[in-house]
């Protein structure tokens, strides 16, 4: 990591604000530092981008799924489906990706072009030209099925923690089985949960494999998320890497080391306010 | 003595139990959702399964939340509704891992030879029919890997619980934080640290153990966090038990708190084994993907499962394909066995010998 601070320093703040990646060669064949410009701006913006989608679909499957496993489901459904869920976060990444090339970029497309149809007023939705495949929004989908185990077994331990005399309470209190998990579980869970997402999050943020197969990298900073050109940080740095030459490999430690600070602060915030849960609440 | 009457035990009642009318009227309400939905399906532009499961899902909770509605009021149709809700969420959750199972097998058991098992790549390409080379040498290579990555990790790892849970010094509190975050930290930015670490000062060239290295730094939270689980489930009393006897703490911990848990240790040995074994980024960046067997971690082209995986599927030829599916079903199989022990030696009661 220490390598590349130096790169870091020679690009400046540029290297946060700027999305050009231009290795530029010297007459003597070497690569000219002061003439280079190496910016990960577009990767940042297309990172977050990526990641937020994969919350927003991701989120409400697990929470609701972690409910159900916990509050609903008869034990023998609730075993199976437990180890399903945890089985499929041992899953390897690669397989995610040719998955989500091969199988659910059919369906994504599907899905993305009905968005833009019929949701494209707003700014997110808008489809600059008619390309659909390879977008951020597949890309999020897949990411999004990664961290349904992650943040399923986080919220499925923390609903299981909710203490058994206030839910006995409120069913005493005639309550049905929403209005106890509204007025008991929820205000119990929700700074865990909270937790939960961020570390998703965080592991959506650093996938590298999965992503790199499934998105069409393009360095430019683009907000429609159906568009076929996004950004990773992770996936960026894999692709470069091996046409890359040493100085240009210092950049890429650059990148590395931004993303590896990126993770550590969401993923520490996350595991604070997971220590954290049950002291709040009613 | 008298003999004792028996007397009928009444049979156990569960007045919360659906009745056959519950079930009826469950069943009536999915009847109607599919009959609505097949309608709507006729009757607009909307075609095929995803938008068929769209509008079934709505005409469902539409048409639930009327019935409870009619029957018992607005809280028990909200409440129906919401269970709705939640079942659906997770068959949407387990929806995903029925398809790449499924996949998997259906597009990779065409790629299944004896060869696979038996012969390495050194004379074939990606790009040649099914039938020739194999993937001997991409298992050796997996299996090289994440062995000396496990020699490395287990020891740090279990050690690191133990300072956690038994010792507790005074930087428990700063160590498990770390560990916490470093259980987060994407597998390329480990792949970069032992790059700039290892590969650009010292060896300037790819082999083996650079990857055991990246693999035992993503290795290492997975095995301490979960040995830390399992240590804290070991009752305080075998530790009293320990020193009550007159041993020292290392000895207590050595001969009572461990050998108790040995299973559980085992599994979070397994968890992260099975956590790297598919791993990707760090092995493109560190070991080189050579096809023919190699045995030495400590020098030359290292080729294993995930790097197969990948360079069969960049070549991007239907054969090369199918070798790449053939390629992730072997290293899904290894992975879902791994799971399976680490389970099935989870299951049983810490404690026990």
């Amino acid at each position: 990591m220490f390598n590349g601070f130096s790169t870091l320093k020679t690009q400046g703040m540029h290297f946060l604000t700027s999305s050009n990646w231009q290795a530029v060669v010297s007459d003597s064949g070497q690569i000219d530092p002061k003439a280079s410009h190496f910016g990960i701006a577009a990767m940042l913006v297309g990172t977050m981008l990526v990641a937020v989608i994969a919350v927003v679909i991701g989120v409400p499957i697990s929470v609701g799924a972690a409910i159900y496993l916990t509050f609903y489901a008869p034990e023998a459904i609730k075993k199976i489906m437990v180890s399903a869920i945890d089985l499929m976060a041992a899953f390897p990444s690669v397989l995610f990706g040719l998955w989500g090339f091969f199988v659910l970029e059919a369906s994504g497309e599907y899905w993305a072009k009905l968005l833009s149809k019929y949701f494209s007023w707003i700014p997110f939705f808008k489809l600059p030209a008619p390309y659909v495949t390879r977008s951020p929004f597949i890309a999020g989908l897949v990411l999004a099925v990664m961290i349904i185990p992650i943040v399923t077994s986080i919220s499925r331990e923390i609903f299981s923690q909710t203490p058994l005399d206030r839910m006995q309470a409120a069913y005493a209190l005639g309550g049905t089985r929403f209005a106890m998990l509204r007025a008991v579980a929820f205000p119990y869970a929700r700074s865990g949960i909270v937790g939960g997402i961020m570390l998703g999050l965080g592991r959506a943020m650093g996938e590298t494999v999965a992503v790199y197969t499934v998105l069409n990298i393009v360095y430019q900073v683009n907000w429609h998320i159906l568009f076929s050109a996004g950004g990773n940080v992770a996936s960026m740095i894999l692709l470069k890497f091996g046409e890359a030459s040493p100085y240009e490999i210092k950049a890429l430690m650059a990148a590395g080391l931004v993303l590896f600070i990126l993770t550590l602060i969401v993923n520490s915030l996350a595991n604070l306010i997971v220590s954290r849960t049950g002291k709040s609440g009613r | 003595m008298s003999t004792i009457e028996k007397v009928p035990t009444p049979s156990p009642r569960k007045p919360w139990a659906a009745t056959p009318i519950d079930r009826a009227k469950t069943a009536g309400i999915l009847a109607a959702a599919i009959v609505v939905s097949v309608i709507v399906l006729a009757l607009t532009p909307l075609s095929g399964k995803l938008a068929f499961a769209a509008v079934f899902f709505v005409a469902y909770l539409i048409i639930d939340f009327a019935v409870s509605f009619a029957k018992a009021g607005r809280a028990a149709a909200v409440d129906s509704v919401f269970r709705g809700l939640v079942t659906t969420a997770i068959a949407i959750a387990v929806m995903p891992i029925i398809s790449i199972l499924v996949t998997v097998w259906i597009r990779g058991h065409h790629g299944l030879h004896w060869t696979l098992f038996t012969m390495d790549m050194h004379s074939n390409s990606f790009t040649d029919p099914v039938g020739q080379g194999g993937l001997l040498h991409a298992i050796i290579g997996t299996f090289l890997l994440v062995i000396v990555a496990m020699i490395i990790s287990v020891p740090i790892g279990i050690l690191t619980a133990l300072y956690l849970t038994e010792v507790r010094g005074r930087f428990t509190r700063p160590i498990e934080f770390l560990v916490q975050a470093m259980s987060g930290v994407p597998s390329i930015v480990a792949g970069l640290f032992i790059y700039a670490a290892i590969l650009i000062p010292f060896t300037k060239t790819v082999n083996g153990i650079q990857g055991s290295l990246a693999l035992a730094i993503l290795m290492i939270p997975t095995v301490a966090r979960t040995s830390q689980e399992v240590l804290k489930l070991i009752p305080e009393d075998l530790r009293e038990a320990g020193v009550a006897l007159g041993g020292t703490q290392w000895r207590s911990v050595a001969l009572v708190v461990v050998p108790a848990a040995r299973s559980g240790l085992i599994t979070a040995m397994i968890l992260g084994v099975a956590r790297v074994a598919g791993e990707t980024a760090p092995i493109l960046l560190l070991t080189g993907g050579s096809g023919t067997k190699n045995f030495n971690v400590f020098s030359g082209s290292l080729g294993s499962l995930p790097n197969y995986v990948w360079q069969a599927f960049s070549a991007g030829t239907p054969e090369s394909i199918t070798r790449a599916w053939a390629g992730i079903l072997v290293l899904l199989v290894i992975v879902v066995i791994l799971f399976t022990a680490a389970r099935i030696l989870g299951n049983r009661k810490v404690g026990k010998k």
